[in-house]
């Protein structure tokens, strides 16, 4: 694993990505596109949606690996059949496991994951507020009584 | 040459406890010999790295095959800018190359660290020191780069096709001084900590050592950024990677704390929060050290089957964060607050840019590490890919973006909202105006797409009329305009030139997120591919030897109407001595968009897929990238930054008179 991980970030992905690729092929090949547009259209929205399994971070609309090409296939293999994008999803969730879902389900397990950034964004925000709104100079303080009292002796001295 | 650099290496370790120890301990009984240990201790640690990097690349250069590191990662026959990066292009040189920056920078503070109250200087620079400890140790101990392989090949492995390449040379280099940059913040916030005391002055010392680093981060992450689009195959510029990531996290924290720091310095507010980010900024660096190096990445079981080098970096980690955020937890709250504001202020704009970047950061740490968290918790493994960082990031982004052109018209303290719109009038219709030409005249643009150009246009015109209004105009003549935009300080054009160029990087997104064309053939010579009004007609292939490779050149005719346009060159190499191929895109800048052919595979019957992209607007992406990084250098060079003493200051209160 050591080697894979070699200078720079993006270089250790670079070569990570290679080194998934099974043979120098691109992924979507021009046998695997559908003749009618629309429906080639929703098989690649639905394809940049699942992770190629073998590869690391790469969906099946991107990677070459021989798994994706698969994958591709049964998309628009379900989508001919009459499918709903949901339904491929499904079905190939079924099959192969949340894994394969690039962007995580909204479950309960998921609840962190998708409600941090609301959370922190509205958490920061309501104590922002509250502190801006404690804080805000709202013109000098006024007097207390006994300071009240001290200027008005002085006033009268000064008279 | 080989044991000098090893043995430099042990004695900088050795001097790098020295200056741990000793100047801390000099500022704990007020004592100034032993504070000043601390310069020169910094100093000759970094000679001492920068010769121990020296006699591995010279062991590179030669192809010494008696240095292990050397067999694994370079070939006689590998061309020699590659035998030099191939240096740092594995796990031990990169850690080295890591270490020589960080001594780098302890020894630059070191040099110009002359303003620094003694005390400052000698905790800043004992911090440095235990950094570096840490990190040499972890060198010696785990990541040797000086072993010896005896008896010596003939031959080494050569380094991994991908990496041989003009972007090894520079991307490392300035990711690694932008992410160990931030160490320098990281000491201050330290040592200001240590000492309990926190001041404008703190502030103003810590800017130019942030916007140092952010400038390099910047660069460095736009150059991978290209690197990835060029050599990938696919032209994807990013892929929301966890190692991409890594180096985002340190980059959004970084540009907070930026922002930050200016409020602190101006008007001495947001003290405990700079703190805070000036930690949290080089804590995200040292996760992102560890999750690229650990192994973690791949797989929590992964990296339980080779522990040893991951452990020590966790240990670092939990030594580093942890301790500075005890001691955050410790001293804080004894720092004074100050500077009080209403909302609508410069300083409540510049609040709010932190929320939202502190919002974005802790997002994409949740997306990154989540799959770990799930993994270890429940047993399950999920993904967390692009899908949802365009989901959430996304929506992130477009407040801040829209809040950007706000920022530097309004005024300290107390801000006119409405003065600032008016004045923002202009750009705001020329905005709206790019939202309807889009709709109108742009072929299948999508309302998102609309809005996105005209976003971009709109933080861009912002920027412009910040500069404007500035020097003046409307209600001054051209000429004396001129002049007074001519003797405004650096820093202002930093801050307007950075917000164009995020403008510039944006409006390069949106063209090839919304407009992106794809053609995928499978072409014989002669056929004729049509994309974006321009015609490639593939010509034939032929195969041409390299030093280390054998590549099948493609070769297309470029046209476009009747106008002949030259021709571009597709390639396929096959490394020989890993047998492993690549992918040598062919791609033909056209104003600020690209044609970009990739080769795929051949077919039985003579023909081989061609697949290629129209990608409008590309550049600007990076070109954006640039104008920020020069923004960064333009404002560094501003006289406030570069004289840095207080004192000076306060005798010339003229100099800061502006902004």
């Amino acid at each position: 694993m050591d080697k894979l991980q070699t200078a720079g970030s993006l270089s250790a992905l670079v070569l990570a990505i290679v080194l998934a690729v099974a043979a120098p092929a691109f992924a979507v090949q021009p046998d695997e596109v559908l003749a009618d547009p629309a429906l080639e259209a929703r098989a690649r929205a639905i394809s940049a949606e699942l992770r190629c399994l073998v590869c690391q971070n790469q969906s099946i609309d991107d990677s070459d690996a021989d798994l994706a090409r698969d994958l591709r296939v049964l998309v628009r293999e379900r989508l001919l059949a009459g499918d709903t994008d949901q339904e491929v999803i499904d079905y190939i969730v079924a099959r192969y496991g949340e894994f394969v879902l690039l962007r995580p389900t909204f479950g309960t397990r998921n609840a962190l994951l998708w409600g941090a950034p609301l959370l922190i964004l509205l958490g920061g925000g309501v104590y922002l507020l509250l502190r801006g709104r404690g804080a805000a100079p709202a013109g000098p303080r006024p007097l207390s009584p006994e300071e009240a009292e001290k200027v008005a002796a002085l006033l009268r001295k000064g008279e | 040459m080989v044991e000098t650099g090893h043995f430099a290496l042990v004695l900088a370790l050795a001097l790098s406890m020295v200056q741990a120890i000793v100047p801390i301990a000099g500022s704990h009984r007020n004592d100034a010999r032993l504070m000043a240990v601390g310069g020169p201790a910094a100093v000759t640690a970094f000679a001492l790295v920068a010769v121990s990097f020296a006699a591995l690349v010279v062991a590179y250069a030669q192809s010494d095959f008696s240095v292990l590191n050397v067999v694994e990662n370079s070939h006689s026959q590998k061309p020699f800018i590659y035998k030099l990066t191939g240096a740092w292009g594995n796990h031990e040189g990169s850690m080295l190359l890591w270490v020589l920056i960080l001594t780098f920078f302890g020894a630059l503070v070191a040099a110009f660290g002359r303003n620094l109250p003694p005390t400052l200087k000698a905790n800043v620079i004992a911090v440095q020191g235990m950094i570096g400890v840490a990190f040499l140790l972890f060198i010696v101990l785990t990541s040797n780069p000086f072993t010896r392989l005896l008896p010596a090949p003939m031959e080494g492995q050569d380094l991994n096709p991908v990496l041989q390449d003009i972007g090894l040379a520079i991307h490392p280099p300035l990711l690694y001084l932008g992410y160990v940059g931030f160490s320098v913040c990281f000491a201050f916030a330290v040592a200001a900590l240590i000492e309990g005391r926190i001041d404008a002055a703190w502030a103003r010392w810590v800017r130019p050592w942030t916007l140092a680093a952010w400038m390099f981060l910047t660069g460095g992450i736009a150059m991978g950024s290209y690197w990835a689009y060029y050599e990938l195959g696919w032209g994807g510029y990013w892929f929301w990677d966890p190692v991409e990531n890594a180096s985002f996290m340190p980059w959004l924290a970084g540009t907070a704390l930026l922002h930050s720091a200016i409020v602190m310095e101006k008007r001495s507010a947001l003290k405990i929060w700079t703190l805070l980010l000036a930690i949290l900024t080089f804590s995200l660096s040292l996760l992102g050290t560890f999750l690229v190096r650990s192994g973690v990445l791949t797989s929590v079981h992964a990296f339980a089957t080779d522990p040893t080098r991951g452990v020590f970096i966790l240990g670092i980690l939990v030594i580093f964060i942890g301790g500075s955020l005890t001691l955050f937890a410790l001293r804080a709250q004894s720092l004074t607050a100050g500077g009080l504001f209403q909302p609508i202020s410069r300083e409540g704009a510049l609040v709010l840019n932190n929320l939202f970047l502190t919002t974005a950061t802790a997002t994409v740490f949740v997306g990154t590490l989540y799959p770990l968290f799930v993994e270890a918790v429940f047993g399950d493994k999920i993904s967390v890919g692009a899908p949802f960082f365009n989901l959430t990031f996304g929506p992130l982004m477009l407040p801040l973006l829209a809040i950007v052109p706000f920022g530097p018209l309004l005024a300290w303290k107390r801000g006119d909202l409405a003065g600032a719109g008016q004045r923002l009038l202009a750009a705001f219709g020329a905005a709206l105006l790019t939202v309807l030409a889009v709709l109108l005249f742009v072929d299948s643009a999508s309302v998102l797409a609309a809005l996105g150009t005209g976003l971009a246009v709109w933080v861009m015109l912002g920027a412009v009329t910040d500069l404007a209004l500035k020097a003046g105009w409307p209600r001054v003549s051209a000429a004396v305009g001129v002049r007074r935009l001519a003797g405004l300080p650096r820093s202002v054009f930093g801050t307007a030139l950075a917000h164009f160029g995020l403008g510039v990087t944006l409006l390069g997104i949106v063209g090839v997120g919304a407009f992106e064309q794809e053609a995928i053939h499978s072409s014989k010579p002669g056929d004729r591919i049509e994309i974006a009004g321009y015609a490639l007609t593939f010509q034939g292939i032929n195969q041409v030897a390299g030093p280390n490779y054998v590549e099948d050149q493609g070769h297309f005719a470029l046209s476009r109407g009747d106008a002949a346009l030259g021709t571009i060159m597709s390639s396929k190499r096959l490394y020989t001595a890993r047998g492993m191929p690549t992918t040598e895109a062919g791609i033909r800048t056209l104003g600020v968009s690209q044609l970009y052919v990739s080769l795929g595979d051949p077919g039985e019957d003579g023909s081989i897929v061609v697949r290629v992209w129209w990608k409008p607007l590309v550049t600007l992406i990076w070109g954006g990238a640039l104008a920020m990084m020069i923004a960064g250098a333009i404002s560094l060079s501003d006289r406030r930054l570069r004289v840095g003493a207080p004192s000076k200051r306060w005798k010339q209160p003229t100099v800061v008179a502006a902004e």
